[in-house]
Parts: C-alpha cells; structure tokens; sequence
C-alpha cells in the first residue's frame, strides 16, 4: 500500500472517529495529543483500527507518542511495521 | 417541598391571578396536595403545597397575623423548632405549627439577616407590605432552585423556569454562553441558566426587589482557612465531633409529619445517612435503591448487605437501558438543561418507586463526596501532583492505573500518553483549576460540535475566564486540595447533581430530598478540617469512615469507591430505542435548530450505530445534543406544546405525538 493512500485512510479515520469530521484545519504533523484531538479511549480506538486495518500487531511499549502522536508519525509508523512483515 | 412562584408589576397593574394559577400549573408536580395564590395590588405569590409539616395549618401562601408579611416558601427549615421556641419567648404568637411561620416572624425579628439562622434547605419570597419589598432568598449550598426574570411590565420568579414562561412576555432562548459552560463543566455559572434573560440566584445569594430595582446579596459562601489553619491531629476526638453533628443533623431532617424513607446506593454515605436515621427511629426504615441489569453499574450485592446489616425494610427496581432512553425526554422537561450524562434517569425512576410506595420525604446521601473528600477528582489530582515532583518516576503514575481500575482507556496507556491525558505539566500545575483541568478540557471538546454560526457568535468566548471572575479573592491562598472542593462543591453539586440529577428528578414526583452531610454546620465543620483527614494518603473520607466505623457493614467500608454511573449512549440504539432519537437527530431537525452541525452530529450518530467503541467524550457528545434539542424542542416558543399539555393538573407532559 502507497504511503500516500495509507495517510489518506488514516487521516479519515483520525477526522470521523475524533473530530466529528471536522479536520479541515488538521495538519499531518499537528501533535493530535496537543490540540486534544484524541483522548485516552481514542489511543485505543486508534489502535484497535490501526491492527485491524492493517493486519499488524502493537505491543503495549510501542503505544507512545512517537509512534502515534500525528498522521505523519502514524503513517511513518505502520510502514514500519508493514514493511516489517514483508 | 413545594412549588413557588410570584410576580411583582413596576407599572403598578395588578397581578393577574389568572397568569399565577397558570404558572403554578407548570410546577404542580412539586406540590400536587393543594395550591394557593395571594395578590395584592401590583404583587401575586404562588404556591403548589407538598404536605410535610403541619398538614392542616401550613397553607400557603402564608400571611403573618397583622397582615404587614406574606410568605411563599419551599422546603424546609429544620431547626424551626428552636427557632420557634426562641421567638416564644420574645413574645411571638404562632398561629400554626410550621416552618413557614417561623420564618415569617423571624423575618419580622431580623430583617433580612434572618436567613443566617436557618438550618435548612429553601427557596421563598416574603413580601413586606409596609417597604413594599420583595424580598427572596436560596439556601447555602442551593439544594432548592430558584429563578427569575425581568419583562417590560416587572418581575417573576419561581422554583423552575417553565412556570416563568407562562407568561407570554417571556420567551425561552437557548443562552450560546450557557451552552460553552455546560459543555465545559456540565452546568452554567450562576446566576446563568440554559436561557437568555432567565436568570437563578445563585446559592447562598438573598434578592431585594423594590422600586429601585433588584439587588443580590451573598450572605454565605463556602470558604477554607489559609494553608496550615486547619484542624489537625486528635483524630479521634474530631472523629467524634463529626459524627455529633452527622447524627444531629440527620435527626432534625427526620422532623416532618410524614413517614422519612431513606435512598440506599450500596455507597458508605447513604449507608452512614441511614444508619443513623435507624438509630434514631428505633423502627424499620423504608429504604430505596436503583439496580442495573449491566454489573458495569450494578450495586445490588452491597445494597442488600445494608439494607440487612441495618434492618431496613428494603426496596428496588431494575433500571434497564430502555427505560433510560424512554425517560429521557422527561428529564429534560424537569431539569431545564442540556446534559452530558443519563444519570439523572435512575433518578427519575428511583422518586417513582418512592412515591409509588407511599413516601414523600428521603434521606440521601449526597454532599458527602464533596464536603470530605471523596471524589475520586480529589485524589487523581493529589496523584498528579505527587507525579509532577518527579516526572521521571515510573511508580507514580501507576497510582492512576490503580485509581481507574474500570477504564481500560488508562490501563492499558503508556506513560508518555498518561501524562499527558492527566495534564502532569508546570504550566498545568499553576492553573487554579488544576483539579479538573483533565475532565474540562476533555468535556470543552465537545464543542466540535457546534454549527459554525455558533462557533462565529461565540467567537473568543472563554468559560475559564468567566469562572476566574467568581473565584473569592482568597481562593490561591488555599490549598490545592481545598480548592479542588471548593470547584466542585459551588459548581457541580448545585449545578448538576443537586438539581439534574437532585431536586428535579425528586419533585417530578413530588418527593423532596433531604441532605444530613449538606447540613451547614457540617459543611463548615469539614472545610476547617486539614485534606489530611478527608483523604489521608490516598484513602477517600478518612474522617468519616473512622467516625462511623461502627455504623456500616465492613464490608462497605472496606470497598473500593464505585461512582455512581448509568449507561450511556448505546441505550439510545438499541433495538425498540424510542422514536424521538432518529427524529432529533435528523440533519433537518438538526438544521433546523441550528445550534449543532449536521454533518458532524450524522457521523457521531453513526459510530454509535455501528457498534464500534465508543468513548467518554462520545457519550457526553450524544447526550449533549440529544438533550439540547428536546430543551429546544419542549421549550422554545415554536414549540410550546408540550406547556399546554402540562397544564393538565398532575399529568405528565406528553411528547410522543409532538415531534
């Protein structure tokens, strides 16, 4: 999968799940912890999807800001992981 | 308890009698046993009696013997039997055996200070003939309401805003900086309320109304020593003093001429309340409680370990998720706001079986949590301070985990994301509302929501500074502790619990609260104790557990703190979920009302639907909007039905067929 397309997907999810669709204004390296974009459900929520999506397994330890903490981290983060299981 | 209501006109017309029945009409379900308006001249006064105290002689309104004083009051003055005996033997004469009276010739005796005496729980007005004043007061901590409003002819108050809006002067306009402040920190500052134009007086608050205009003045607020003036040490004898007054303060609110019940949560503060009501009564109490089908919510097992450790004779109902989203839209027809949680509804539900049985009066126990330190906001805030001394600590951020058994949200959170969802920050440590910044600023995120013309009108609207103008001038000398009480004692427990969740649920069937641990003399007690003896380390209501040791089952003393929750959102998509959901939901009514944005309220609605998880902040955002457009819809003039149909003596207003 394209990191174009990967940061597409993420960023919808981002948008709908935590911002009711409201992230016009969301930059890819604005910190979602920051602006209060995400609270303690939504690392899960955010986790959840991401394992799913992707088909990639998260350990406790790499739940951390940076890995997770904007889109541009989060897509940097699971091409890391999907590479990994080329 | 009762209904009161009262007009007073500037331009010297008389009081319409035909517009105080109808607004006393609005508000019978606060006193459903008989009514009463009074007017004289340019001034009416109203009054729905619930019949507690002198059953046969407490009519109201209630004229004092020369004529000169007319009272209409609602709720109780405890002490009045004192009161009264003093007043005897300065020469008063009592026609009757009330409350109400006692007060009256207190006022004669006082004046305006009168109020200062008072052990009690109360919202009235006194017109005073010969100044041709009207003068009103609320209670110390606000557990009874009371509102008003202004329109080009006079003045209106009265116990809840509907019976304001009877008069077709006055219209119900959503306030936008109400609606920041719900959306901040679940209820409005005083004396703001949901509507422009309507206002409360705020507790501990007296009005004068005259032809100079209105004046409010504070005659009691909630204050703390500075730092290190606090009781400490002798633990035992404090102990013992706490629980004189908890036991005195729980047998004057047994004074009534009607059986007391008891509400029974499985907690240790209405397990204290009724203890000492069983100790006092000698008989088996009647007590109440709510069970959940959900174990997430459920307390039965510790219910029933009260109810036999005190003999009660005990009953309850399952509150199922159903019902929840049936009553909804009556609860917000009693409590005249926007809320960001269902649970208000077990509330409702609960003064049902109360009244069902027989019962018009209960003990509760709420105050307790606020007054000696037990929410568990007091202590994740004592845990963030303790962190914030050494950030690098793995341990001490584990004291969270341990608080929060039940959210997986923090269990499974790593530091980095821990600290920075409990605002463990320099900047966030000097905030004067350190203590509830987490909940706040989560809460304000709600505000996502809002249609962009909302957001354009509110513009650079700060709610934190509008609290910042409230604070008393000596708020930073106490101590953190003292001021994470103080935030929560003038703010949510009037604002939310005493009244959504409190008073309204109660008087929608006319059944009336009563409050031991909100008893002034305790509340002054506990502000003068040090936060060592509330919470001691981490152990909530230290001081009166070790007071009322003996009181309890064990096993309620030694539980873990459960508060008291409801399910949330998913109760409103279930199948069967009542058809007013979809219909105010609907981006029509949505933009129709134009207060949320379609589009964003459609998404939220869908992550519901679609079972997938849903968070905190998802559940207040459902329940925010759901409850906003029923305010809208019930009570902005376009829609005023649902008044008409609630003018029908004892019924309750119907909604199904008014969407």
């Amino acid at each position: 999968m394209q990191t174009v397309a990967i940061g597409t997907e993420i960023r919808e999810f981002v948008v709908t799940n935590f911002l009711f669709g409201k992230g016009d204004d969301l930059s890819d390296d604005e910190s979602l912890l920051d602006n209060g974009v995400i609270d303690s459900t939504g690392v899960l929520e955010l986790v959840s999807y991401l394992q799913e999506r992707f088909d990639i397994h998260i350990e406790d330890d790499e739940i951390i800001p940076a890995n997770l903490d904007s889109i541009h981290n989060l897509v940097d983060y699971v091409g890391r992981k999907t590479s990994n299981l080329r | 308890m009762c209904g009161i209501c009262g007009v007073l006109n500037f331009d010297s017309s008389p009081a319409d009698a035909g517009l105080l029945t109808e607004m006393v009409s609005t508000i019978r379900h606060r006193g459903p046993d008989e009514y009463g308006i009074y007017t004289d001249a340019n001034l009416g006064l109203g009054h729905a009696r619930l019949s507690i105290i002198d059953l046969s002689g407490g009519h109201q309104p209630m004229q004092s013997t020369n004529g000169n004083l007319v009272i209409t009051f609602n709720g109780e003055i405890f002490n009045y039997i004192e009161l009264r005996q003093e007043l005897q033997q300065r020469g008063h004469r009592f026609a009757t055996a009330s409350d109400t009276e006692v007060i009256l010739h207190l006022y004669q005796e006082e004046g305006e200070q009168c109020v200062h005496r008072f052990n009690g729980q109360w919202a009235f007005a006194i017109w005073d003939r010969n100044r041709q004043k009207l003068f009103l007061s609320r209670d110390r901590i606000g557990i009874r309401p009371l509102f008003y409003t202004q329109t080009p002819r006079g003045f209106l108050f009265a116990s809840e805003i509907k019976a304001l809006l009877a008069d077709s002067q006055v219209s119900a306009e959503l306030d936008l900086h109400a609606l920041d402040q719900i959306f901040t920190f679940w209820t409005t500052i005083p004396p703001r309320t949901a509507f422009k134009n309507v206002a409360q007086l705020p507790p501990g608050c007296s009005l004068v109304v005259d032809q100079n205009g209105l004046r409010v003045k504070r005659y009691w607020s909630l204050a703390f020593p500075p730092e290190g003036g606090q009781f400490a040490g002798h633990e035992e004898e404090l102990a013992n003093n706490l629980r004189d007054l908890l036991l005195d303060a729980t047998k004057i609110r047994l004074r009534s001429d009607v059986p007391v019940g008891a509400y029974l949560s499985g907690g240790i503060d209405s397990t204290v309340t009724t203890a000492l009501a069983a100790s006092i009564v000698g008989d088996r109490l009647r007590s109440f409680s709510i069970s959940f089908d959900d174990s997430e919510y459920d307390e039965t097992r510790f219910q029933q370990e009260a109810s036999t450790f005190l003999h009660t004779d005990h009953s309850s109902f399952v509150c199922t998720p159903a019902e929840i989203a049936e009553a909804i839209p009556q609860i917000i027809w009693h409590c005249e706001q926007p809320i960001l949680r269902t649970a208000p509804a077990p509330m409702f539900l609960l003064s049902r079986l109360v009244r069902d049985s027989g019962f018009k009066v209960v003990l509760t126990g709420e105050g307790a949590d606020e007054v000696l330190g037990g929410y568990d906001i007091f202590k994740e805030a004592k845990i963030r301070r303790f962190w914030a001394k050494n950030l690098s600590s793995h341990l001490r951020p584990l004291l969270l985990k341990r608080l929060y058994p039940y959210m997986d949200g923090v269990q499974r959170q790593s530091l980095a994301y821990l600290r920075h969802f409990f605002r463990v920050s320099e900047t966030d440590l000097a905030s004067p509302y350190f203590s509830h910044l987490p909940r706040w600023e989560l809460t304000a995120r709600l505000k996502l929501l809002f249609s962009d013309n909302v957001r354009h009108q509110l513009g650079n609207y700060s709610a934190f500074d509008d609290l910042a103008q409230t604070l008393p001038a000596d708020f930073s000398s106490w101590c953190s502790f003292n001021q994470a009480e103080f935030l929560e004692t003038t703010g949510l427990l009037p604002g939310y619990i005493l009244s959504s969740q409190g008073d309204r649920m109660a008087m929608a069937h006319s059944v009336e609260g009563r409050f031991p641990f909100l008893d002034h003399r305790v509340v002054d007690f506990a502000s003068r104790l040090s936060p060592n003896l509330k919470m001691k380390a981490l152990a909530e209501k230290y001081l009166l557990k070790c007071a009322c040791s003996r009181d309890v089952p064990r096993a309620i003393l030694k539980r873990t703190k459960q508060p008291y929750r409801a399910p949330e959102g998913k109760c409103f998509f279930s199948r069967g979920a009542p058809e007013y959901v979809d219909k105010l939901l609907s981006p029509h009514s949505i933009q129709r009302n134009g207060i949320f944005d379609p589009r964003a309220v459609g998404i939220l609605a869908d992550k519901f639907k679609s079972g997938r998880p849903v968070s905190t902040k998802d559940n207040m955002a459902l329940i925010g909007v759901l409850s906003t457009q029923l305010l809208l819809h019930q009570f902005t003039r376009s829609s005023w039905r649902s008044f008409d149909l609630c003018k029908q003596w004892q019924s309750e207003p119907k909604f199904a067929n008014s969407w």
